[in-house]
């Protein structure tokens, strides 16, 4: 591998994988360190704000929104390992703050310089630029580790990141990324709305199972956890025989 | 007005999620819809779609920004073709409107195209209690209406029936043998309806584009009836809501290349007819009179608000509905009203009034696909969260609908996420409350309010031991590379 650029990047790593999955941050800050990038980790940050907005409280929205401005401000790049708190960040932080001119700013500044996780990778960084999305699925699946991978809705259509994390995957060693059905269909999370709308919400989630047992897989992977939570805690009540991890996860290597 | 009933969607789509023959009709429907569409789209070419859209976008922008401009050319050319327009400020006045000229003209038998906006105002109803017969002429709004029953997508209104519940209808209805053909159940229909085009003194029709410039009413379909009830009967009135309307001709192009390709993907419809006026001494038939009615029935307060004036660039194609995952598991009757899913929960809200259908503009995940398939790239996602903010927000106090216990979580939230001390404290409850619940690591099924509603499918994960920034503390931060 030729010698990677000198990249310094904060990372922002969401308030969910703060307080319920810290193993996976641990792995974003081993990966992005194997690549040469300079990490650190702003200690202001806390929520961006997203659920708030998403239901509909901007006022409280915008107070997180603004503690996260300060905490980022100084930062180069600023990694993000969710596609839903990165489209809010890049997004709707630009709505949030539609009429106040000075934090309009401050976020359009910021949202230029938010990627995440994969898209970081892939896109300032260049790995796996040689892996073509083609290569994703039919790989030699002997003694791999099978993975399927779900993109998440912020992600896909608000990020418009689509191919970077498959290509990732197929890069991997030790990986076979397999094909989900009906992959880009939501698997039914929402935030609030799995608990608003329970009955909704299951109907969607018990669809995304059954193409996930379809496709296979070992491992149901996406780049964000509150998806993975969603689809995992209805797993794990399953006892289906699946394993669920954060992409960071297997591109670090660690073991299910 | 047609009755409304959002109120109720919890209870409804409880029901409508465990209606197995529902789901089956809606996913035979909607992944054959979605299907042909992104057929159409690929063979056009992806590039070449996005020019159609942004096409259209701009001319929707352009023509609802000037909608008193336009309307008025509507007007002046209707009336100059020899047809008349009426306003109408809501559904009553436009049912009596619709009313009075039925009674003027002695009319007993209406037949009808299927019109979303008579649905909107349920005109049946109101010409039925005066003593007229109403029939609609496409299958789809024939099936609706022998079962007394609203329509649930915008292009195919008794889309949630199966082909099973057809044929037994018919068969009851109608007295005709049990059959599942369609072939068979459309030449039923023809033939029940063929007396009733020749019977019929006035023909109600929809509109999906009024063109200004020439004052002509724009019909498209697959039957070709809607050609039947614009033609046969003495009297032809169209019914429109006002942003319906579009410059020239020239702007219809477009919208002809995407609306069938959205709808159903069809590259064109089997049907356009334009209606420009009433019979000319030249022509050798058509209406003696002809009525166009523009409805506005809420539409200005969607157009004066500029987060939901978007609202109004909407064809009606149903693409929305079709990639919609809340619709395809829900139905349309859920929602309440006349008009469903993804554009539904924007519209409704906006016609009938936000208190009247709070749940709509939350019963969705905002994953985006609706506004990935409009073709005049409506961003729905967007004005979904509008209406959520009014909601929780609204200095308009009967906007305001958003619970107590909602308030009190959401300040909660960013109180505890605003400050370091009380977000450390807030772990540590988190995890004494929970670890006595979890079973290795996790909290199954339990009776403690709004968590139940989790863990009622799913298992939920207890608090780390130490959280991220603990550990970056811990065994990070001085790791360097
Ligand atoms: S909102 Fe867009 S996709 Fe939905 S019905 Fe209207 S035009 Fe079609």
């Amino acid at each position: 591998m030729s010698q990677p650029p000198p990249v310094r990047a904060s990372l922002f790593v969401t308030c969910i994988i703060d307080q319920l999955y810290p193993e996976v941050g641990v792995s974003v800050v081993r990966v992005l360190r194997r690549h040469g990038v300079d990490v650190d980790f702003p200690e202001g940050q806390s929520c961006c704000g997203q659920p708030l907005y998403n239901s509909g409280f901007t006022q409280e929205a915008r107070r997180l929104a603004i503690r996260t401005l300060d905490a980022l401000a100084g930062s180069d790049y600023v990694v993000v390992p969710s596609g839903s708190c990165g489209a809010m960040m890049r997004v709707f932080y630009e709505d949030l703050f539609a009429d106040d001119a000075e934090n309009l700013e401050r976020a359009q500044q910021l949202g230029s310089r938010v990627y995440e996780f994969t898209e970081f990778l892939a896109k300032v960084l260049g790995v796996a630029d040689d892996v073509t999305g083609d290569d994703a699925a039919g790989g030699d699946a002997t003694g791999s580790e099978k993975v399927t991978y779900h993109p998440s809705c912020h992600l896909l259509r608000e990020m418009r990141v689509r191919e970077s994390p498959r290509r990732l995957l197929s890069g991997c060693s030790g990986v076979a990324l397999v094909d989900l059905p009906e992959a880009e269909q939501c698997c039914g999370f929402g935030g609030t709305f799995a608990v608003k709308y329970p009955h909704i919400s299951e109907e969607m989630l018990a669809d995304k199972l059954a193409t996930i047992t379809q496709s296979g897989a070992d491992t149901i992977t996406a780049c964000d956890m509150g998806c993975l939570m969603h689809i995992g805690g209805a797993i794990s009540r399953q006892n289906l025989p699946v394993s669920v991890r954060h992409i960071a996860q297997i591109l670090d290597g660690e073991q299910a | 007005m047609a009755e409304v009933v959002t109120r109720q969607f919890v209870p409804a789509s409880q029901a409508a999620v465990k209606d197995v023959q529902l789901r089956q009709a809606l996913r035979r429907a909607g992944s054959g819809f979605d299907g042909t569409r992104r057929e159409a789209i690929a063979e056009v070419s992806e590039e070449v779609w996005e020019g159609w859209r942004e096409q259209a976008r701009k001319i929707k922008e352009h023509t609802i920004g000037h909608l008193d401009y336009y309307l008025a050319m509507l007007e002046r050319n209707v009336a100059a073709a020899g047809g008349q327009v009426h306003f109408a400020r809501d559904a009553r006045q436009a049912n009596a409107i619709v009313s009075e000229i039925a009674r003027r003209n002695g009319v007993k038998t209406v037949t009808k195209s299927k019109s979303m906006v008579s649905e909107e105002l349920g005109l049946n109803h109101v010409l039925e209690a005066n003593g007229i017969d109403v029939f609609e002429t496409d299958l789809g709004e024939y099936i609706i209406q022998l079962a007394e029953e609203t329509p649930s997508h915008l292009v195919a209104p008794a889309l949630h029936k199966t082909r099973g519940q057809v044929a037994q209808l018919f068969a009851e209805q109608l007295g005709v043998p049990y059959s599942e053909d369609i072939e068979e159940m459309a030449r039923v229909a023809r033939v029940a309806l063929r007396q009733k085009f020749l019977e019929a003194d006035m023909g109600v029709s929809g509109a999906n584009f009024l063109v200004a410039e020439t004052g002509s009413l724009v019909i498209i379909t697959n039957e070709g009836n809607g050609r039947l009830c614009t033609s046969a009967p003495r009297i032809h009135v169209g019914l429109a809501g006002m942003e319906k309307v579009i410059p020239s001709l020239q702007d219809l192009a477009v919208f002809l290349r995407l609306l069938p390709r959205s709808a159903t993907g069809q590259r064109i419809s089997s049907y356009v007819s334009m209606v420009t006026g009433p019979k000319r001494a030249e022509d050798e038939d058509g209406p003696e009179e002809f009525h166009l009615i523009i409805v506005d029935n809420g539409r200005s307060r969607l157009l004066r608000d500029p987060a939901l004036r978007e609202s109004l660039y909407c064809i009606r194609c149903g693409a929305c509905l079709n990639v919609c995952p809340i619709y395809q598991r829900v139905g349309g009757h859920a929602y309440g009203w006349v008009y469903p899913g993804p554009i539904g929960s924007i519209v409704t809200p906006g016609l009938v009034g936000v208190a009247e259908a709070k749940d709509l503009p939350n019963a969705s995940t905002l994953c985006g696909a609706c506004r990935d398939a409009c073709p005049v790239q409506i961003n729905i996602p967007r004005m979904l969260l509008h209406l959520r903010h009014q909601q929780a927000e609204s200095n308009d106090e009967n906007e305001r609908t958003s619970s107590d216990t909602d308030k009190l979580l959401a300040r909660g939230f960013a109180n505890v996420m605003s400050s370091p001390l009380l977000l450390k404290l807030g772990r540590t409850v988190g995890r004494a409350v929970s670890k006595p619940l979890a079973k290795s690591g996790k909290i199954g099924e339990t009776r403690l309010p709004l968590i139940s509603r989790w863990t009622q499918a799913r298992d939920l994960p207890v608090p780390a031991e130490r959280s991220f920034r603990q550990r970056w503390r811990d065994e990070l931060s001085k790791d360097g590379r």
